[in-house]
């Protein structure tokens, strides 16, 4: 049996991290893969098109109804879904009370310490919150856990922004263990020249663009029943499209510490493609009747 | 051992600080000093109120312990929630000593130790909805409580709860005052910013529930007294030579307290404060607000007890005045003999303090009273203003030394060799293992009142029966001769 591999995956929030994974890892465990998804977000919307659901039970929410964590049993979280895909979902409270990270945390340590990664297994993907707001949710790339980062990005300028800060954290916790970065994932928004923008950007933080996932509707309509498109409509180009990329994922080796780009040189590299213009410094600061005026 | 010169002490503090890495050194040199009485801020001399350098074992406590352990928890007909996970409330319950009287249970809760006990899930999903629960739960099984304090630990500001919120809406419900005090043990550098905070609570959620309300009658004679704890029943000491010099004490903030005295406070002529550094922010907005007038005392020895006693009658009639002087006359003949008897015994004895709020210079007239000398003291989490109090209170060229460190009072000691050192728990047993004589200047070491006239016959019987207790001439260090061990000698000697 090979190595058990850990994946997280990173990106800005509504970038489309949860459909993404669930349809690689689908298209993984089509391949003959054992799959299990960690979703690190309170919403708890990781793992719904693997079990056609509309959020799954979560470890925080039945911890806090039998008590605590240690009440628990690995049956109680642990589900499984298409092509016996494992899901959990850590939980977390509403927004605006409680501690979300600390939810990731005390979930994580729960699927450890009553052995969630067994022999089996080959691949756990781990879908984190957009922003890595605190520790708790820098969880799965601490030592020991996921050591490939994928991160989910378009040729927005938030989107960029997010994903070149995302690999500032990388840094910091690949000095101290093994996570590295292992490729950018384009879900395109149909930006203009976005595969070669993503892929430039990826070559200055020293990877790679290792897919480009275009647009495509069969998506949602696979959502609104679900499913992923693996499962909704197998034959359709999209559903392949899904499956170049988790074949990419599965045979890939390039795993680097990034180099993260400053901000000025991010600016330059939306300017060269058009995505924002030369800044004008004389125009920072002046409201519009101030203009009008000048 | 004769005392040390400026020179000696200088040598002293700069020989100390020598091991220390340069940054630490340099940190540590400001918080020690050779006092210079002529001067007139000590800020010429000392710095204070900072951050303790990590790894220099200070004995310093946190937000949580000020506003709970020191301001609110002695208010003995409220209910104080250690808001958190156990063990702050649980560790720290009843051991300061706030004596009060009460059926405890029923209408008085002091030494009881109330907490919302936070597991994993309180953490994740909030603990408000616990909180407001455990109100309710209060007011089921003790329905004479008077209000409710919630005292927050670490983990409520981190997760961000509202308990302000929830206090407002149990205080509707249950009728009675609710008040929420943020007094998380990392902010702030000590205990002291948690004794500010939780003057703030009482200023925004207590003084003002009696405004308007002229139903209490008031005499031109009404005093509280802030600032006494009633560690081992130090403010009934005090209080009753207040009332027998002519004054009426409305309040004792905080030990042996009640709510309901606070809230008339703002009705009294004059606010008398002990601890300045715990309660003088409640007397300053008092003074804003009520324009009630507040001075400090100071009553540890009865030289400084008729110097308060005459300072406080000055501020009223010529009743006042007679009565503050029928007061020292008629226990002249008790601390006369109090004197009598223990200061041959005493005399000459050297003293080095190391405590919290207003010991460290408050006590320094007690012992001389009795012919000791002070030779070095300094506070855990004073301010400035403290160490201005001190320094004319200490003599020329003693040490002064703030949020002093393990190593520096061992040092201090060893070259010092004091005949008696007065500090904490913490402290004790490694003065004792070195053969010093040592007393517990937090809790009185499980004995008092120290305060008032009766708290000096008792102040001076403990520092005879340790200073001169027959144990020291048995301690001796097995593997040094007679000769060598100096330290055993000297206390025997």
């Amino acid at each position: 049996m090979a190595r058990l591999r850990q994946c997280a995956i990173y990106g800005k929030g509504g970038i489309g991290k949860s459909t993404t994974t669930q349809n690689l890892v689908s298209a993984l465990a089509e391949l003959g893969n054992k799959v299990m998804i960690v979703g690190c977000d309170p919403k708890a919307d990781s793992t719904r098109l693997i079990l056609h659901a509309k959020a799954q039970t979560t470890i925080m929410s039945l911890a806090a109804e039998a008590g605590s964590v240690e009440d628990l049993e690995l049956e109680d979280v642990l589900k499984a879904g298409y092509r016996g895909i494992k899901c959990v979902e850590s939980g977390g409270p509403e927004p605006g009370v409680g501690c979300a990270g600390r939810g990731v945390i005390t979930a994580i340590n729960f699927l450890e310490e009553e052995g969630a990664y067994d022999d089996e297994l080959d691949f756990v993907f781990y879908d984190v919150l957009g922003d890595v707001v605190c520790g708790g949710f820098a969880m799965p790339i601490r030592e020991n856990k996921a050591q490939e980062i994928y991160i989910v990005c378009s040729g927005e300028m938030m989107a960029m922004y997010a994903a070149n800060n995302i690999c500032k954290g990388i840094v910091k916790y690949a000095n101290s263990g093994s996570v590295r970065l292992a490729g950018l994932i384009c879900n395109s928004r149909e930006t203009a020249r976005e595969d070669e923008l993503i892929s430039a950007l990826a070559a200055k933080i020293g990877t790679t663009m290792i897919h480009f996932v275009p647009r495509d509707n069969v998506v949602q309509r696979a959502e609104i029943r679900r499913m992923t498109v693996i499962e909704y409509e197998p034959n359709h180009k999209q559903a392949q499209e899904y499956r170049d990329l988790a074949t990419k994922i599965r045979d890939n080796t390039n795993f680097i510490i990034p180099t993260p780009i400053t901000m000025d040189e991010l600016e330059e590299l939306m300017m060269e493609f058009g995505i924002i213009d030369q800044v004008d410094e004389s125009i920072v600061g002046q409201t519009a009747a101030a203009e009008a005026v000048a | 051992m004769a005392a040390l010169t400026r020179e000696e002490t200088e040598a002293l503090i700069q020989e100390v600080l020598e091991v220390y890495p340069e940054q630490a050194r340099k940190d540590r040199a400001k918080h020690l000093a050779v006092n210079d009485s002529s001067l007139e801020k000590s800020n010429k001399c000392i710095t204070s109120n900072r951050k303790s350098l990590p790894g220099v074992m200070t004995v310093r406590g946190c937000a949580y312990a000020g506003s709970k352990g020191v301001v609110w928890g002695p208010i003995k007909d409220m209910i104080h929630i250690s808001h958190g996970p156990v063990g702050c409330g649980q560790y720290s319950r009843a051991g300061r000593r706030n004596y009060y009287v009460g059926t405890t249970g029923i209408n008085t809760f002091g030494t009881m130790n109330f907490t919302s006990d936070f597991q994993e899930k309180d953490i994740v999903f909030g603990g408000d909805k616990k909180l407001a629960k455990i109100m309710h739960e209060i007011e089921e099984l003790f329905p004479l409580n008077k209000g409710i304090s919630i005292q927050s630990e670490c983990p409520i500001g981190l997760i961000g709860d509202d308990i302000e919120a929830v206090a407002k809406k149990a205080n509707k419900e249950i009728g009675k005052p609710v008040v929420p005090v943020r007094c998380e043990g990392f902010r702030g550098v000590s205990q002291s910013l948690g004794h500010h905070i939780a003057n703030d609570a009482i200023r925004d959620w207590v003084l003002e529930n009696r405004d308007g309300d002229d139903s209490f009658p008031t005499t031109p004679y009404d005093v509280a007294v802030i600032g006494d704890y009633n560690i081992g029943g130090d403010a009934w000491a005090s209080r009753t030579l207040l009332e027998e010099m002519g004054l009426r004490v409305v309040a004792q903030w905080s030990g042996d307290g009640t709510i309901a005295e606070m809230e008339k406070t703002p009705k009294v002529k004059l606010n008398l404060i002990h601890c300045y550094r715990s309660m003088n922010y409640i007397a300053r907005h008092m003074e804003e607000k009520y324009k009630i007038p507040w001075i400090e005392y100071n009553f540890f020895g009865p030289t400084k007890i008729a110097e308060s006693l005459r300072k406080i009658a000055a501020l009223f009639d010529e009743t006042i005045q007679a009565g503050a002087e029928k007061v020292i006359a008629k226990y002249q003949a008790e601390y006369d003999a109090v004197i009598a008897k223990y200061k041959p015994r005493l005399q000459g004895k050297r003293v080095m303090l190391y405590v919290g709020g207003l010991r460290p210079r408050h006590v320094i007239g007690a012992y001389e009273d009795l012919g000791m000398e002070v030779v070095g003291t300094g506070y855990e989490f004073g301010h400035n203003d403290d160490y201005d109090r001190t320094i004319k209170e200490m003599g020329n060229a003693t040490l002064i030394y703030d949020d002093v460190t393990g190593y520096e009072f061992e040092e201090f000691v060893k070259r010092v060799q004091p005949d008696l050192i007065g500090s904490g728990i913490k402290e004790k047993y490694i003065f004792q293992k070195m053969g010093i004589p040592f007393r517990q200047m937090h809790s009185w070491d499980y004995s008092g009142p120290y305060h008032g006239y009766d708290g000096f016959a008792i102040f001076a019987r403990d520092m005879d029966m340790t200073l001169n207790n027959p144990c020291w001439k048995q301690v001796k260090v097995p593997w040094k001769t007679d000769a060598e061990d100096s330290v055993a000698v000297k206390a025997v000697a």
